[in-house]
């Protein structure tokens, strides 16, 4: 039922209005001649008028504020690229000077040791000369120790075997034969007490 | 009165008669919304190029944007021969494009709904371009007539045809332009209209019509004030860079 009404009104105000336009229409506004000549002349005003000022001032503006930001930004962008390029430049410096020091300690280090280990060696000669020497010493002393050794001891063994026979048996024995005595017997020995 | 579509492209006087020896130059409804326009154009694009800043605010950012968005179809169609053009074609378009686009607020008159108005555009368009063609190729511009690899019977045939297809662009550009803006607004206020007859039961159908149309009509608007400048692109690349 509301459907019918909707349908039925829908076309009679569809029928009304074909009326009224037929009725009130008398023609298209845009066929009547009557402003022709004034909407020619405003156009060419307004339409003159907008177009000197873009043309003269307003476009040259846009074109040049784009130009001037292309430019400015191709400027900052070659700006960053050169300091870029100055700061790798610079760390290739920093990287050789540091190359360089480690080098020059190198060398230092090298140099000193050499000299430390030279001085070492020098008073480790000396020291080893002075230490021969001294065992050398020794050794000459040693020797005339050893040489003198069995003579004293020959000596003092006649003596006390002279004071031991006059004490067990009150006799005086000569001195050259113990003497003899003494000798064959140290010599008999020797090689057992200094192996010789 | 008000439910006649047609009522809404009337021209009607504004102010006093001002006459020009015998004819009639009087300050319109027309007048104002071409210089309601063009102020407005005037404007934004002041606004839009006075202060640089490497970054810009959105007026600035619309005002470059519409400059590139021009030169790129100026360059696109006509090639860089048509840098001198650059000016007119983007006065014309955002002539036409304002115009349009002041049509669509209620109770505004569209001044591209108007067959005089359109068509003197496309005479002019019509006139320069066949100026230039002349200038810069001399007689050899006929040869736009004479389209190459076409058979020696068909010649008269081709060259009657491209010459009344040259002839009719002011005609088919004016009348694009008016046409599509006459139908459009017309559609609107017979929908509105119909809202208004069928009232609250039946009113809303129509409604819904009348602001999808609304949509329709802006992109209408725009799409046409594009159609307008790329077909003077196309006019000015054959002028300047004849092909055939």
């Amino acid at each position: 039922m509301i459907k019918k009404i909707l349908f039925q009104s829908i076309f009679l105000s569809f029928l009304f209005t074909l009326k009224a336009f037929a009725a009130e229409s008398g023609g298209m506004p845009q066929l009547n001649p009557e402003f022709w000549i004034s909407q020619i002349f405003w156009l060419t005003i307004t339409f003159g008028i907008l177009y000197i000022l873009l043309s003269r001032f307003i476009l040259p503006r846009i074109s040049n504020n784009l130009e001037t930001r292309k430019s400015q930004i191709s400027e900052n962008i070659e700006a960053a690229d050169k300091q870029r390029k100055d700061s790798e430049l610079k760390i290739k410096e920093y990287e050789k000077t540091i190359l360089d020091t480690k080098n020059k300690a190198k060398t230092y280090f090298q140099q000193s040791r050499e000299k430390i280990i030279k001085d070492i060696n020098i008073k480790r000669e000396s020291l080893d000369k002075d230490l021969s020497e001294e065992v050398k010493k020794a050794e000459t002393e040693i020797q005339n120790l050893k040489n003198q050794a069995p003579q004293k001891i020959n000596k003092i063994a006649i003596e006390t075997s002279k004071d031991l026979v006059q004490q067990l048996i009150g006799v005086e024995v000569n001195n050259s034969s113990i003497s003899a005595i003494v000798d064959d017997l140290s010599k008999k020995n020797l090689g057992k007490y200094y192996g010789n | 009165m008000a439910t006649n579509p047609m009522h809404q492209f009337e021209v009607y006087r504004i102010g006093p008669e001002i006459k020009l020896g015998s004819i009639d130059i009087s300050f319109t409804n027309a007048s104002l919304f071409m210089v309601i326009s063009s102020l407005a154009i005037l404007l934004v694009f002041n606004f839009g190029s006075k202060k640089n800043s490497i970054l810009p605010n959105k007026i600035q950012l619309l005002s470059e944007l519409s400059y590139t968005f021009v030169s790129k179809m100026i360059n696109d169609t006509a090639g860089s021969k048509a840098k001198p053009y650059f000016s007119f074609i983007f006065s014309l378009f955002m002539f036409v494009l304002f115009c349009n686009m002041f049509g669509m607020i209620p109770y505004t008159f569209t001044v591209t709904s108007h067959i005089i108005v359109t068509f003197i555009l496309a005479a002019f368009i019509f006139i320069g371009v066949t100026v230039i063609g002349f200038v810069k190729h001399g007689l050899g511009y006929l040869k736009l007539f004479v389209p190459s690899g076409v058979p020696v019977v068909l010649l008269p045939l081709i060259v009657i045809i491209e010459i009344i297809s040259y002839l009719s662009r002011p005609i088919s550009l004016s009348v694009r332009l008016f046409a599509n803006m006459m139908a459009g607004h017309t559609m609107m206020k017979v929908f509105g209209g119909f809202v208004i007859s069928l009232g609250i039961v039946g009113g809303w159908l129509p409604l819904s019509f009348s602001v999808a149309l609304t949509g329709l009509e802006i992109l209408v608007a725009f799409l046409q004030a594009y159609v307008f400048a790329i077909l003077t692109c196309i006019y000015l690349n054959d002028a300047l860079n004849l092909h055939h």
